[in-house]
């Protein structure tokens, strides 16, 4: 029966970018504010979505795949290319306002500076693209780890790793609500 | 912190759910993503797709089709894409149902830092979405495709991403808006 796939998945994708979309909206994390303030340490939104969409949707993930009801979709880590761009992004989410998916949630809520960054998005694609031969060659070369995840690593179950994470989110948060960021 | 609070209780925050509950929303939106169409959450390999169709009439469709990137991650209304559009729809409609739909192009706390300027606002937010996107192309995925669904399947690319992009951002946040040192006026 799963996974869905051709016609069918098309109007789900609908149905589920639906979900998300009414999701960061009502999180707010579709507010330029919210999001610029979680890099100046003054309000932590963005960690209290992210901590228990990764927490959460991870245990549930790993109990699926467990029941082979999923399967693993683990990208590979270059790592060369992953710490750069990141760090490219880190810059432009600050600039913006916003990540790639809060901006198209925020345009649905009036943001016109988020309609401007989306053009600047796809800016930035165009360019990615005309320099991606360099960047394959040069950049997503080095470091090739392939589809490797912490607990191959650093040889420590997957689900003590999750329950460290509820551990460290739970001290976060705390600390973080006793101070009302 | 009274800034803080009198920025919560504006306008544009009304019909704001708990934060923990909207990410246990999306944890749980993974689980179905991951059974029901075998596809994480992502948000830029889209708009690369979609960056594609927009510049084949300026730069012309062979050289698109020619182009190393295009031809692996070529425009189509495929489940990505329409993913996307309904996530604009899903904010549009929340917002609306919310009654907190705005028109906005100068955010209050970039106001406060930069003034009342239009021109400047956009200029930034172009080039902050250029970067971003560049930036998420380089590293395989943005927030949600790496910081969510690569780092819920505890994926070393995941994590990786989530904790430079977050230091990148902080020295950035510090360098754009002075230091941790508040410049919002009437905070201590």
């Amino acid at each position: 029966m799963f996974p869905i796939k051709g016609e069918g998945a098309l109007l789900l994708a609908i149905v589920f970018g639906f979900v998300f979309g009414w999701l960061l909206q009502r999180g707010k994390v579709t507010n330029y504010n919210v999001i610029v303030n979680q890099f100046r340490l003054k309000d932590f939104t963005v960690l209290k979505v992210m901590f228990p969409a990764i927490i959460v949707g991870g245990i549930g993930v790993l109990a699926l795949t467990n029941m082979e009801l999923a399967k693993w979709h683990v990208r590979d880590a270059n790592m060369l290319g992953t710490i750069i761009g990141a760090a490219i992004f880190g810059i432009g989410m600050v600039l913006y306002g916003y990540c790639p998916g809060t901006g198209i949630a925020a345009i649905g809520t009036g943001s016109i500076h988020a309609l401007v960054g989306a053009a600047g998005m796809i800016f930035g694609a165009i360019l990615y693209a005309f320099s991606f031969e360099w960047v394959r060659a040069n950049i997503l070369s080095v470091g090739k780890l392939g589809k490797v995840t912490l607990p191959q690593i650093m040889h420590i179950p997957a689900w003590t790793l999750y329950g460290a994470l509820i551990v460290i989110a739970i001290a976060l948060f705390v600390w973080v609500e006793k101070r009302g960021r | 912190m009274t800034q803080q609070q009198s920025v919560h209780s504006s306008g544009r925050l009304a019909g704001r759910w708990s934060p923990y509950i909207v990410g246990i929303g999306i944890g749980v939106l993974s689980w179905v993503v991951f059974v029901v169409v075998a596809a994480p959450l992502g948000i830029t390999t889209s708009i690369g797709q979609i960056a594609g169709g927009v510049v084949s009439p300026i730069v012309g469709a062979d050289t698109v089709a020619a182009n190393a990137y295009w031809r692996t991650n070529a425009m189509k209304l495929d489940y990505g894409t329409l993913f996307l559009i309904g996530t604009f729809f899903g904010a549009l409609a929340s917002a609306l149902v919310s009654r907190t739909f705005k028109f906005e192009s100068i955010p209050s706390v970039w106001q406060e830092r930069f003034g009342s300027s239009k021109t400047r606002r956009f200029i930034v937010a172009f080039i902050g979405g250029a970067l971003a996107m560049y930036g998420a192309r380089m590293a395989g995925g943005c927030t949600s495709g790496n910081g969510i669904s690569q780092s819920l399947q505890l994926a070393v690319v995941g994590w990786t991403f989530l904790a430079v992009m977050f230091v990148s951002g902080m020295i950035t946040a510090a360098i754009v808006y002075g230091g941790s040192r508040s410049t919002v006026s009437g905070e201590k």
